[in-house]
């Protein structure tokens, strides 16, 4: 019995810390609904300030915690100084295009921390006063264990006095439940936006701060903790801290006991309470229904025109330029190109839904490690040729969207996103543990091309051919009914369903094209590279065909396969250099304050300038 | 004349409100039927109940014989009733051509087609109709840069795009400048003429409703408290008490 | 509509013209991919090493090759930790830089994925950090070897101490990816071997640089085990080690752990480092031996720091490509390849080793020894070098596991 208390207030020691960080996100998102990736940048930056503080200045008990609480001003701060200088540019840019410029911070953060705090991990001294451990029914459980397992709902009450007792939280809940009515309330929404960046940043730098004395501040830390938050959020219920703290509570004594039964659930666990939770209760444990969907004042996109002779000539350069490619003389440049090739068709898929079918996905690399593995496997057990293992890499994807999109297709918005990663996040859990059938995080080797494809020249024209055929198929889907059902269902679900279209079926048709052509660039992805390993389906591949989208921009047709270009090409390049990181990041933030409709998006709005309609 | 619609008993309630309460009334073939009551008398949740948006506590609401209540708002459609809303729904990434096509293609069960290409399909067909609603000129623009007016015309065009039995309007005029009204409602009215649709339409403009309705029926806070000809609810003591005490200019 | 993209390509284009110009044609290049900005507690000792070596190798004139000294030129680059990444940046150093061989990789995917594509593209690839088994067993072939000593010979080395203990019960808690199942088998079976009765009670697999160690150290102790085996590292160790620690893990039971005493893990821990705990690692302070003092003197002179696990492995790296560069004469592959075979390092920091012929693992070894806190530093003590060619597997069950070249 004992043993079961105390690791029931182990679980809520954790839930504490990840409440703390799930809140800031939860208000920042609520109110600017702007998806922070930078998040886990400040909970990082939170650690390492507070790091700092405590070796440098000998702390008592009271100076911990001031020190904690410096560390999260600190960055609240910082929080300001992203929002003021550099989001603030870009509120009326398309939606989601902030998680562009968040990204953008999170590279630039990794290298600052690197060049600020060294490569080493930091083990910070454990909590003055609190420095011991307390027998609880014969056990021992720390003294700060107790501190954090207090702190949580310590801060829940802070937030919920502030959000109930002030104007300001008034503004706060008003703006995350109803935009409109926050012009209504005549808020001055810079302030307020600002102010909230303030309180979000702080809080995810008081969450990092107060993990000083529990586990060690790495390098890692950003990027381990930005998901979890995010589940956090969503489990919860967008802008409901109540329903933060009651998911972070639920998943972290899910975990607590769920490894004293399979301790290889960790891995997976929180996607699949989440992924439960969505599929029962479509807006969280909390939350209610969202009714407005978009950012403030967002242009539509323009009517789709056929190419008119100059982009026609356009592209027909831009494809004989591909053709010539191999003339160069240069293996490397078909080797990059062929990735180029094969990036743009994955960004061109998870446009085909994001853009028109206005279903934004955070787990698009699902189904291109789903197209990956599927050949590899093909190859590696059956030995079937390669022609057929790439169509079976297509089936295997087409089959998972046919799953996955089924029930995705009943959520929209941020919680579809969320329900995408979350089946992404199995699916890679599942490919990762399941070491005899799909080797691990060992990956399948030996998957190369069959033998008459498998000079550089001949695997280029085929992938060229391939990806360019089904980049032109999906354009021309898009100018069929087919396509058009899909923005009819994005533009107005309630007219696209008083005509007659089943707005569901045309998203789940959508899905399970675009998954099917991921598919196909994966299955030749699995062949270009000769293995296939679980990093194919993870979190940063799908994050990356986001960047390469929105770089482009959501609202063009060609913007997909350019941004894929500019992206990857532009990483290749620059992953050169010592600080590339860093270097890319600022890339990315430039690029995004100077073309905030995406590179496309500006090109197209230059060319049209003149013939603008009033 | 027979009932094009037939509603009965039609209850709704939200919460403790009762937002509609056990409303009965038909639309007869070819009539134009004006829906009238002060703000929050439960107008549009009647609507929305009628075309399977929102499902009705009790009650039942037919269509030719045909029982609607438990249909999808896509279904209802496909039986033959058109919509349009109080505040205008098209899909605002496509040109006013194309909005109506989508209810073409829509009608002809084409929506998933893969290989023809949008644009050209029943192209003169929907040209048509934005002949009759006077919207020809303006065809190829982007439904997100018209007036106010214009989108409401489109709208109604859109509706007509299964050959409606009965059309529903919500608030088919809001929005307009006074010209605009009588315009849109004297084709509404020409609409019903030469095919013989019927129209329910909502409406707080008094000189529309008056001007053109055929029969009215008055809701006040979800209960229906008089039906009939314009005269007779222009003489209806309780209908006057109601819209004098609202406020309302009621143009007598 | 595709303007960026020439623009782009122009740019790469010229940007790779400008930064192949520098070397000269005598040079021998080397490829070197790794992930330097995933891993850098980790790999920027490694690099520091490498380094190291090679303007001390250069500093001689370079590599004997013809009768002439020929210079030895790196070209280095990260693969963010992508498999797909590496790949590409291999096919660019062979294709565009004509690199002679490959070396690098620290995550064992990366190794194995150049592993493969040396396998494909017949090129030298000489993995110098990963650790993985597979990749000189189950997934060998002609063109890959391996400098540093693999999973299965530090837990072997661990096991044969450890079984001297007598302890039955036994529990292992171990990150959950392929690393941490192979440290986790190959110490089961390594101790299996020494004939010591054994009752594995408990696993605890944490994911990798996530793990919520409170939790993993409750459930650790409630199965009451007499001794644990760890195969936590990096941030994950730091967390266990003081949670253990507070929560009374580590009280009356042995603990063994794998690369424990690695420098770039145990010295973060600082006096909070656990004592007594049976581990591989570098005593980098204790150990006394010309060569080693040479090179230690000489990196602490040159990077203000003391070295790591990853400096000597940098090290003995470059030493090991200079070597075989001498022996084969040529920078042909298959000439590289036969010289890489039986290849033997007399004078590295670490002590003699040789690349074996039989599977392409390097018998560089490791030191065994126990935790200590001396002068508020973590510390090994009571360590002993052990020699790599003594923890193989026999000769005959190393075929087996090999496919055939």
């Amino acid at each position: 019995m004992g043993f079961y208390f105390t690791q029931f207030l182990t679980g809520l020691a954790s839930a504490s810390s990840l409440f703390l960080v799930a809140a800031g996100l939860s208000i920042i998102f609520g109110v600017t609904r702007i998806v922070n990736l930078a998040h886990g940048s400040f909970y990082m930056l939170g650690a390492y300030i507070a790091y700092s503080i405590v070796t440098s200045i000998d702390v008592g008990p009271v100076g911990f915690w001031l020190a904690v609480l410096a560390a999260a001003v600190a960055v609240g701060l910082i929080g300001v100084a992203v929002e003021m200088l550099l989001l603030r540019r870009i509120y009326h840019a398309p939606e989601m295009f902030q998680l562009l410029a968040t990204f953008g911070v999170v590279l630039v953060v990794q290298d600052a921390a690197l060049a600020i705090w060294g490569p080493a991990d930091k083990l910070g001294p454990r909590a003055p006063g609190l420095d011991g451990a307390v027998r609880i029914f014969g056990e021992l459980v720390p003294q700060y264990d107790l501190a954090m397992i207090v702190l949580g709902p310590l801060v829940l009450g802070a937030i919920w006095l502030l959000f109930h007792k002030t104007r300001w939280g008034t503004l706060v809940r008003a703006a995350t439940q109803d935009r409109q009515m926050l012009g209504a309330l005549g808020a001055n929404q810079k302030v307020l936006f600002t102010s909230v960046f303030f309180a979000g940043a702080a809080l995810a730098g008081l969450g990092g701060a107060a993990q000083v004395p529990r586990e060690a501040v790495s390098l890692f830390t950003d990027l381990n903790i930005i998901a979890e938050a995010f589940v956090i959020v969503v489990v919860g219920g967008m802008g409901s801290i109540l329903g933060a703290f009651l998911a972070a509570v639920l998943i972290s004594e899910l975990n607590a006991f769920g490894i004293l039964i399979f301790p290889q659930i960790t891995l997976v666990l929180m996607f699949l309470v989440m992924a439960v939770i969505l599929v029962v209760r479509p807006w969280g444990l909390l939350g209610r229904p969202e009714f407005i969907a978009r950012g403030p004042g967002e242009m539509p996109e323009a009517p789709y025109r056929p190419a008119d002779g100059r982009l026609k000539l356009l592209g027909l350069a831009a494809l004989l330029l591909l053709v010539a490619v191999p003339l160069a003389g240069d293996d490397f440049l078909m080797v990059l190109m062929v990735d180029v090739l094969l990036l743009a068709l994955f960004a061109t898929s998870l446009h085909f839904i994001m853009g028109p079918g206005g279903m934004v996905s955070f787990g698009h690399a699902a189904y291109f490690g789903l197209g990956a593995y599927g050949a590899a496997m093909l190859t590696k057990l059956l030995d079937t040729p390669m022609e057929l293992a790439v169509a079976g890499g297509i089936a295997a994807a087409a089959a998972g969207a046919v799953v996955f999109g089924w029930f995705c297709v009943r959520l929209s918005g941020v919680y579809f996103a969320m329900l995408t990663l979350a089946f992404a996040q199995i699916g890679w859990s599942v490919v990762f543990q399941w070491g005899d059938v799909t080797g691990g995080d060992d990956g399948i080797l030996n998957v190369w091309p069959a033998a008459w494809a498998s000079s550089r020249i001949v695997f280029y024209y085929l992938t060229l051919a391939l990806c360019t055929g089904a980049i032109l198929f999906m354009r021309h889907l898009l100018y069929a009914p087919f396509g058009y059902g899909l923005r009819a269902g994005r533009d107005s679900p309630l007219r696209a369903e008083a005509i007659g279209i089943d707005v569901r079926m045309r998203q789940w048709h959508g899905f399970i094209l675009a998954g099917a052509m991921s598919g196909l660039a994966g299955s030749l992805y699995a062949f270009s590279k000769g293995s296939v390993f679980p990093d194919i389906m993870a979190i940063p591949q799908s994050i990356d065909g986001l960047m390469m989208v929105l770089l482009g921009g959501v609202k063009t047709l060609s913007g997909p396969y350019v941004g894929a270009a500019a992206f990857h090409l532009l990483e290749d390049q620059i992953s050169r250099l010592e600080f590339w990181r860093a270097i890319l990041g600022v890339t990315i933030l430039f690029l995004v304050i100077v073309f905030p409709q995406g590179l496309v998006g500006f090109l197209r709005q230059r060319l049209s300038r003149d013939e603008a309609a009033p | 004349m027979t009932a094009a619609l037939s509603v009965r008993g039609l209850s709704k309630a939200f919460g403790g409100v009762q937002a509609v309460e056990n409303v009965s009334f038909e639309v007869e073939a070819g009539q134009l039927l004006a829906l009238i009551g002060p703000n929050g008398a439960g107008k549009t949740t009647c609507f929305n109940m009628l075309n399977g948006q929102l499902a009705p506590d009790s009650g039942s609401v037919t269509l030719e014989g045909r029982e609607l209540v438990g249909l999808s708002p896509r279904r209802v459609w496909r039986l033959g009733v058109g919509r349009t809303f109080q505040i205008t729904a098209t899909f605002s990434s496509m040109t006013v051509l194309e909005n109506v096509q989508m209810a073409l293609i829509s009608h002809r069960r084409r929506i998933a087609a893969m290989r023809p290409r949008t644009a050209s399909l029943y192209r003169d067909e929907a040209m048509a109709l934005l002949e009759r609603v006077g919207m020809a000129a303006q065809a190829e623009r982007a439904c997100s840069i018209l007036a106010y007016g214009d989108l409401k015309r489109v709208e109604l065009a859109v509706a007509l795009g299964n050959e409606p039995k009965l059309l529903l309007m919500d608030e088919p005029t809001a929005g307009m400048a006074p010209g605009e009204r009588v315009e849109l409602m004297a084709l509404t009215a020409g609409i019903v003429r030469d095919r013989g649709t019927s129209v329910l339409f909502t409406e707080h403009d008094m000189d529309v409703v008056f001007g053109h309705a055929d029969r009215i029926i008055v809701l006040n806070r979800g209960r229906l408290i008089a039906e009939g000809s314009p005269d007779t609810v222009r003489a209806d003591p309780h209908v006057r008490e109601i819209y004098l005490g609202a406020g309302t200019t009621f143009a007598l | 509509m595709r303007i960026p993209t020439r623009l782009v390509l122009g740019a790469a284009a010229l940007a790779v013209v400008g930064m192949s110009g520098a070397a000269s044609a005598q040079d021998i290049r080397i490829g070197e991919i790794n992930s330097y900005k995933r891993l850098p507690a980790f790999l920027d000792p490694y690099r520091n090493g490498w380094e190291m070596a090679l303007d001390e190798i250069n500093a001689e004139g370079g590599v004997s090759m013809d009768g002439k000294k020929r210079k030895l030129v790196v070209i280095t680059r990260d693969d963010a930790g992508k498999p797909g990444n590496a790949v590409k940046i291999a096919e660019e150093l062979v294709s565009r830089e004509n690199v002679a061989l490959l070396a690098g990789g620290f995550l064992s995917n990366i190794g194995l994925a150049l592993a493969d594509f040396a396998k494909q593209k017949k090129v030298l690839y000489l993995a110098g950090e990963p650790l993985s088994d597979a990749l000189v067993w189950e997934s060998g072939n002609r063109y890959t070897f391996r400098l540093r000593p693999s999973t299965y010979m530090q837990a072997a080395m661990l096991a044969e101490e450890a079984a001297k203990a007598g302890k039955t019960k036994w529990a292992a808690v171990a990150p959950n990816y392929a690393y941490g199942k192979d440290g986790v088998g190959a110490y089961k079976k390594a101790f299996a071997a020494t004939g010591a009765k054994v009752e594995w009670i408990e696993e605890q697999w944490p994911p990798v640089f996530k793990i919520d160690a409170g939790p993993v150290v409750r459930a650790l102790e409630q199965a009451k085990p007499e001794a644990i085996y760890n195969v936590l590292f990096g941030p994950d160790l730091l967390k266990f080690a003081r949670e253990g620690k507070l929560r009374g893990l580590f009280e009356g039971r042995m603990v063994v752990g794998l690369l424990t005493g690695e420098p770039e893990y145990l010295d973060p821990l600082k006096d909070e480092a656990p004592e007594g705990w049976i581990v591989t690692g570098y005593p980098w302070y204790a150990i006394d031996t010309p060569a080693h003092n040479k090179f230690r003197a000489a990196y602490e002179k040159r990077f203000k720091t003391y070295p790591r696990t990853g400096s000597i492995v940098g090290y003995n790296l470059m030493l090991s490509l200079a070597a075989v560069l001498e022996k084969a004469g040529s920078t042909d592959t298959e000439k590289l390849v036969d010289a890489m075979k039986g290849l033997k390092i007399e004078d590295s920091p670490s002590g003699p080793f040789e690349y074996r012929a039989i599977d392409h693992q390097s018998t560089m070894g490791a030191w065994v020894g126990r935790t200590a806190v001396r002068d508020g530093k973590p510390v090994m003590v009571d360590w002993s070098y052990r020699d790599g060619a003594k923890y193989l597997p026999p000769d005959e069950e190393v075929r087996k596991m090999r496919p055939a070249d």
